[in-house]
Order: C-alpha cells, then sequence, then structure tokens
C-alpha cells in the first residue's frame, strides 16, 4: 500500500488558514456579540467618566479626603501618567496605560456625608446625569450597602471602598457589587489566635458597640471567634452614633467583672470611647487578678492619630499598612507619598485597588457591559496589590486576602508610624464558607447591565 | 451602692458643661430675647482656641536625623518645637504641657471679641424678628462656622492630653471603704466640675454684686423702664453676650482633655443645652444650672447595662422624656417665669 501525499496546494492553506483563523476567533466574536447589547452610560465618545462617592464632610471626612487622593492617584497611573504606581507590580498585565479599554478615564466626585440618603442621591446623580459607568467609594457600611443596591437597580457597577460590616457581601450582596476590603469575619478570625496568645484563653470581655449594621456584625463576629479560644461574654451594650462622651458606658465595666474591654466603634467614636476608658483608669485597673486589657477591632491610621498615646499597645485589625514590604505596597506607598508627602490610609489603598481592579476587568472582559466586567472579577485571582495572592470570590464577590493584626506602637518614630503589624494572617486562615451563618440570609441575583 | 456613686460622679461633668451651655444660652435669652442657636458653635469655638494654642506652642522646626529613615526611605526629619529650643526642653515641655489651662487666658478675649462680632454684626438685626428667623439665622451661622473650622482643621478628632500633674483617676472605691478599682474617676474631670463650679459662681455674683449685673438683671426684668431711666441697656445687653460667649468657650477649652475636639462638637451639646433651658424654665439662670446637672445625672444612669436591659434604648430618649414629664407637670420649667415666651 502506498500512500500518496498530495502536495499542498496554496488554496489549501489559505482555506486552512482561514477556517483555523475563524475557529481562533470564534469565543471572541461570542463574547463581543454576548455583551454587544445597550447598557447604562455606555461610552461612546473618547472617555469613560468613572463616579466616585466619598465622605466630603460629615465625621469621616478625612477618610473620604484621603480615598480622593488615592482615586485622583489611580486615575493618573490608569492614563499613563505618572509613575505607575502599582500598576506595575500587579499580576494582570491587561492595563496598557492608556485610559480603559482605549478611553481616557475622567471622574466626578459626590459626597456621601456618611448618610445613606445622600450616598444613594449623590450616585443616583453621577450616574444619571454624569454618566458614570461605574460608581466606588465609602468610608461606612450603611452607606456601602445603600449604594449597592441602587448602583444594583441601576446597571452599573458598584466598587465598595472602606466597608467592614458582614452585610456588604453578606445578607446585602448584589451581583453587581464588589468588595476588595476585609469584613467582620476576616477580624475576628484574625484576631483571635493573636489575642489567645497575648491574654489567654481566660478572659471576661465586655462589648461596646456601636448601634449600626457595622456594629452588629463585627459585634457577632469578634464575640463567637473569642468565644471559641475560650472567652466569655460578660455584656454586650450598644451605644448610640456620635455620643461624643461615653464615659457614662465605659463607668460600669470595671463593675461588671470584665476583664477586657471590646470598643466596637469606628473614626471619630473610636477615639472618644478610647480616651475615655484610658482616662478611667481602665489600662491601670486590675480585674479578676489579671491587667485589665482593651481590644479595637477596626485599627486605621487615621484614627490612631486621633486617639494619640491612648492606642499605644492595644491589638487590632486592619485591611493594610503602608509599612508593608512587598512591592505593590513599597510601590504605592512611594507614589503616593511623593505626590501629597504622606503615606495613605487603608482607606486610600483599598480604593485604589479597586479602581485598578475594575479597569483590568474592563480591558479583560473587553467591554464597559457591567455583566461583562462581573463575569471578568468572578474568582479573578491576583497578586501584587499589597495584600498577597488574592481571590474575588464568585459566590459573594469578597476579596480573600492576607489580614494584618497591627498593635499601637510603643515608639513611634512619626505622627504616621502609629501602627506595627504583629502579624499577617494567610488568607486561608480567614477564609469561611459563602454560606456562613454570619453572611447568611443573602443573594447575589444575577447582573444587571440597566439601559 | 458603689455604682450609683460612681454613675453620680460621671453624670457631674457632662452636667456641668450642659449647666455651663444652657447659662449662656439662658444669659443671651434673657437679655437679648435671642434664641442663639449658634451657642454649641460658641463651645466648639472656645474648644478650639485650645487646640490652636498648643498648635502655636507646638510650632517646630525640622532637623535632619540622618541615623533614622521616613517612609520614603529619606532621612528622618525630627520636629523640635521652638519653645524647648529657646527655654530649654524642661520649662519648654511644662509649657506645652499645661496648653490647655493656658488657653483660657487666649480664650477669654477671642471668645469676647467672637461673641461682640457676632451680635453686632448680624443677631442684632433680627432682635425684633419673630423667635424662628432668630432660630434659623443662628443656626445657619453655626453651621458656617463648623465648616470654617472643618476647613481649616480637619474632621477628625484632635486629641488634647491634660497637664500630666492631672493624668490619672482617683480611686473613690478606697476613699468610701469600697473594693480597689470600684470607683474609679478622672481628676480631670474632677477639675472640670470644680472648674465650672467657679465659673457659675462668678456669673452669679457678677450679676448679684455689681452695679453693671444690677442694671442687667433690672432691664432682664422690665427693658423699657430700664431705658426710660436713660440707661443704655442695649449696649450692657451686648456685653452680656459677650460673657456668654466667654462661658461657653472656656466650658469648650477644659472639655478638650475629656472629649477630643471635633469641628461637631458644638451640636452634640446644642439640642441637648436647649432641652435643659426648657426643662430648667426659659430665662432662669439657676434653673438652667439646676436641670444640667440634674440631666447630666440621669443621662449618666441611663447609661447603664442594668437599666438598658430593662428598657432598651433608654439611654437615647431619657432627657427628652424628663422634658416631657417637667413640662406636662410643670409647664413654665422648674423654676420658668410667668410671662417668658407665652406670648
Amino acid at each position: 500500500m502506498t500512500l500518496i501525499r498530495k502536495p499542498l496546494s496554496r488554496r489549501s492553506v489559505l482555506r486552512a488558514g482561514a477556517a483555523g483563523g475563524a475557529l481562533l476567533a470564534t469565543p471572541t466574536i461570542f463574547t463581543s456579540r454576548a455583551w454587544a447589547q445597550s447598557y447604562t452610560n455606555e461610552p461612546t465618545g473618547s472617555t469613560v467618566t468613572l463616579g466616585f462617592n466619598v465622605p466630603q464632610s460629615g465625621v469621616y471626612a478625612d477618610e473620604g479626603a484621603d480615598q480622593l487622593r488615592a482615586y485622583e492617584l489611580a486615575v493618573e497611573h490608569i492614563n499613563g501618567e505618572g509613575d505607575g504606581g502599582m500598576m506595575n507590580t500587579f499580576s494582570s498585565k491587561a492595563l496598557k496605560g492608556n485610559g480603559i479599554l482605549g478611553k481616557k478615564v475622567v471622574y466626578v466626585t459626590g459626597d456621601t456625608q456618611t448618610k445613606t440618603d445622600a450616598a444613594r442621591a449623590s450616585a443616583r446623580s453621577m450616574i444619571e446625569k454624569d454618566g458614570a459607568i461605574m460608581i466606588t467609594g465609602g468610608s461606612s457600611s450603611g452607606p456601602a450597602v445603600a449604594v449597592q443596591a441602587l448602583c444594583q437597580e441601576a446597571g452599573v457597577i458598584f466598587m465598595a471602598g472602606l466597608t467592614h460590616a458582614n452585610d456588604t457581601t453578606g445578607k446585602d450582596r448584589r451581583a453587581n457589587g464588589f468588595r476588595h476590603f476585609f469584613n467582620s469575619y476576616m477580624s475576628g478570625a484574625a484576631l483571635a489566635p493573636v489575642l489567645k496568645n497575648a491574654y489567654g484563653a481566660d478572659r471576661n470581655a465586655y462589648y461596646l458597640t456601636a448601634d449600626y449594621n457595622w456594629g452588629y456584625t463585627t459585634e457577632q463576629a469578634i464575640s463567637e471567634a473569642t468565644e471559641a479560644i475560650g472567652w466569655n461574654t460578660v455584656n454586650k451594650v450598644l451605644t448610640p452614633l456620635g455620643a461624643g462622651d461615653f464615659s457614662s458606658y465605659i463607668a460600669p465595666v470595671l463593675q461588671s467583672g470584665a476583664d477586657t474591654l471590646v470598643l466596637v466603634h469606628y473614626g471619630g467614636d473610636m477615639v472618644n470611647s478610647l480616651t475615655n476608658a484610658v482616662q478611667f483608669g481602665l489600662r491601670e485597673a486590675q480585674a479578676n487578678g489579671k491587667d485589665f486589657q482593651i481590644v479595637v477591632p477596626l485599627f486605621s491610621r487615621l484614627m490612631a492619630r486621633g486617639a494619640g498615646e491612648n492606642i499605644k499597645g492595644i491589638f487590632g485589625s486592619t485591611n493594610w499598612h503602608w509599612s508593608l514590604q512587598d512591592e505593590g505596597s513599597q510601590a504605592f506607598t512611594r507614589s503616593f507619598g511623593q505626590k501629597y508627602g504622606f503615606p495613605p490610609s487603608q482607606a486610600a489603598h483599598t480604593v485604589y485597588c479597586q479602581t485598578l481592579l475594575y479597569a483590568d476587568a474592563c480591558e479583560r472582559a473587553g467591554t464597559f457591559n457591567p455583566c461583562g466586567v462581573v463575569e471578568a472579577l468572578e474568582d479573578f485571582e491576583f497578586d501584587g496589590l499589597g495584600n498577597g495572592k488574592t481571590l474575588y470570590r464568585a459566590e459573594d464577590h469578597q476579596c480573600f486576602k492576607d489580614v494584618l493584626v497591627v498593635k499601637g506602637k510603643e515608639n513611634p518614630t512619626s505622627e504616621f508610624d502609629l501602627l506595627e503589624i504583629v502579624e499577617i494572617t494567610p488568607a486561608e486562615q480567614v477564609t469561611y464558607p459563602h454560606d456562613h451563618p454570619q453572611f447568611a440570609g443573602g443573594a447575589l441575583g444575577t447582573c444587571n447591565p440597566g439601559a | 451602692m458603689d455604682a450609683i456613686i460612681l454613675q453620680i460622679l460621671n453624670g457631674l461633668d457632662k452636667g456641668s458643661a450642659y449647666a455651663l451651655i444652657a447659662l449662656g444660652l439662658t444669659l443671651i435669652f434673657g437679655t437679648l430675647g435671642v434664641v442663639n442657636f449658634a451657642h454649641g458653635a460658641l463651645f466648639m469655638l472656645g474648644a478650639f482656641c485650645a487646640v490652636t494654642l498648643n498648635a502655636l506652642f507646638t510650632l517646630s522646626h525640622q532637623v535632619i536625623d540622618p541615623s533614622r529613615t521616613d517612609f520614603l526611605g529619606n532621612p528622618l526629619r525630627v520636629e523640635i518645637p521652638y519653645l524647648v529650643e529657646w527655654f530649654g526642653e524642661a520649662t519648654g515641655n511644662a509649657i506645652i504641657d499645661w496648653s490647655v489651662p493656658l488657653s483660657i487666658l487666649i480664650a477669654i478675649p477671642v471668645m469676647a471679641a467672637i461673641g461682640l462680632a457676632m451680635e453686632r454684626g448680624l443677631i442684632k438685626h433680627f432682635y425684633k424678628r419673630p423667635h424662628a428667623d432668630q432660630i434659623l439665622v443662628t443656626f445657619g451661622l453655626a453651621i458656617v462656622l463648623q465648616q470654617v473650622v472643618k476647613y481649616f482643621y480637619g474632621a477628625n478628632p484632635i486629641p488634647m492630653p491634660a497637664p500630666d500633674a492631672f493624668v490619672g483617676t482617683y480611686d473613690f472605691g478606697v476613699l468610701l471603704g469600697f473594693d480597689p478599682f470600684s470607683i474609679m474617676y478622672p481628676y480631670w474631670r474632677l477639675v472640670y466640675f470644680l472648674f465650672s463650679l467657679v465659673i457659675i459662681a462668678a456669673v452669679f455674683a457678677f450679676l448679684r454684686y455689681t452695679t453693671f449685673g444690677m442694671v442687667v438683671r433690672a432691664g432682664m426684668a422690665d427693658r423699657e423702664t430700664v431705658g426710660l431711666l436713660g440707661i443704655n441697656i442695649g449696649r450692657r445687653f451686648t456685653i452680656m453676650f459677650a460673657i456668654a460667649a466667654i462661658v461657653a468657650g472656656l466650658a469648650g477649652v477644659m472639655y478638650t482633655p475629656i472629649v477630643a475636639p471635633n469641628y461637631n462638637m458644638g451640636m452634640n451639646f446644642l439640642v441637648l443645652s436647649f432641652v435643659v433651658v426648657v426643662v430648667g424654665g426659659m430665662g432662669s439662670l439657676p434653673g438652667a444650672v439646676l436641670a444640667g446637672f440634674m440631666l447630666g445625672i440621669l443621662e449618666s444612669f441611663a447609661s447603664m447595662a442594668a437599666v438598658i436591659d430593662i428598657v432598651p434604648g433608654i439611654n437615647q430618649v431619657i432627657i427628652y422624656l424628663v422634658a416631657i414629664v417637667v413640662l406636662l407637670v410643670r409647664p413654665r420649667g422648674l423654676m420658668g417665669r410667668k410671662g417668658v415666651m407665652e406670648d
């Protein structure tokens, strides 16, 4: 038997090439067709508008100001200006420094005032009047949950800023919403082992908790995590937001049989309650034969500055700190520090990352269509943004990454050097099933492209 | 029993602040007939006098320390306060340490000037206008003042430590025969309570024992008759406005080590102070002081965990509940005068 091999003709090569090309192009063609439908605020010109919705007034205005600085920096970097910051260390290389999908990024800003209704109103205005295709920002969980729901209805992506309540990616999760910041559960999971090492397994804890959704979920997360290591919860007392003087709540703590006070407060409330606790001598006091201790589950550098000397030696958790030595953190701190003259806060870091992640997802999806962006972000694994290897989990749109346990520094070298990193808790230790009871009762639903 | 003593002590310092603010409010209302919603802002401005003086005392020049680096890896710039350089470490640091009490000296002229400017520049134009107009304009002024302070000082609280001599707590538990650590009370809060008593006594003495004070009291009782006697009561009332501003300002200065000041601190006190004035009786100075301390202590009791367990949320409404009861039983408040705000 003889095999007669036909010589390749020029026509057959062309045919095979065309067929192969069509085959290779098939997924792209399908993808383009899938996202070809119209969607809310589809950019038609040479620019794309992002909406930065941060507290520019109210108690978290300083966090908001730092977030705006980070947004400005992120836009510069995405548009190819400046030193590129974390774009140089980001594991995904889809961003080219020419905007997003070739369109220059411009932005509008809104003031959430740290109020739910004001946050929704400014987000709505940016979507309806300014044509923002994505809303991002916020320094509190109440407004974050409200704006996330609004973005779902409007058909735009919401990249949450500083929101720590479990609810944001728990019972109030939405398909169009994504959170890079860590949450209450993660704080508990990271803090509990460190607290056990530092203060032992036999502790009686008293909780003073801010009376809103973040307070409730954080109190639950910390009490469950510490009870699991053997601690006993003596009492949980809700305190009004912005109480100013917390002395009447602090004063009875020593008579309660507690030897540990957990202050589930943030921002100015935390500064005041911690100051009051120190004034009332809790740090020098003895209870149950032990030194009395104070724990603050969520720390930020801006808060630490407000609390001054009182923060020294107190444990807490944080999403990120400028003193981290990885390349991404260093690049961001250098970039931010050279532009503004001081290091960035965790609030600045998370929104900078969120902006890069959104831009990168658009590039990878090849579209601004929210459903394309959702698909690109779901189960997206990345590195180089300051928290180690990170996963954007598809089931709840929560980022899973390393969490920092920090302590107020005893001998700070400057007004920025207030927290020392005690432990970098690996992502695996703070990961939980998406249907964990602390996150129960919510469903993502389906993405909404709007229009 | 120790819990009750603790909450009484605890209510005294909060009551002191209420009493001082309500005293100023009553002085202004009693003399000028103006409902001043900017009075909380005066308390806040007083606090920021202390912040400003502390910032001035800690003005520094930078010295490069090549042995250490900053967050960008550059040689660290260490701040050396000029006061330390000029007067030596011990004296310079002592002046900085005592910046809050020393701020009183600055706050008196500053608050007097602010009070005079407010009254002459704005409020005098609203004397004959309805109370609703007065409330609107003074509330607007309070918001403007807040935003100006926020612009210069930011939104976050600024810590202001008490002098080292007053840092720490006094163990009343040991003194009264209870367990150690059962009744701990910070020294500075005791100082604040005593300071408020001195200010209140000074204002009462000024009104009672000076000719100026007697004329003012006469004017409060019957402005027209005093005017017919050829006395320029308007000018005296303007000075009383400045005095009320000073009282609020000093209350703010001394409050800074208790709660770190921020631009919004006046609003937290304003509404409660109005309740204090109403409960005490509109226009009654002793009523304002009595109600201030009474409501401060009640609020403190209502914040006890044992009380909240029985009536959840009572801590946030107790003052208003008491106000309703007092006004139902005594419509003019505890010590109100007939005819005030009844036209």
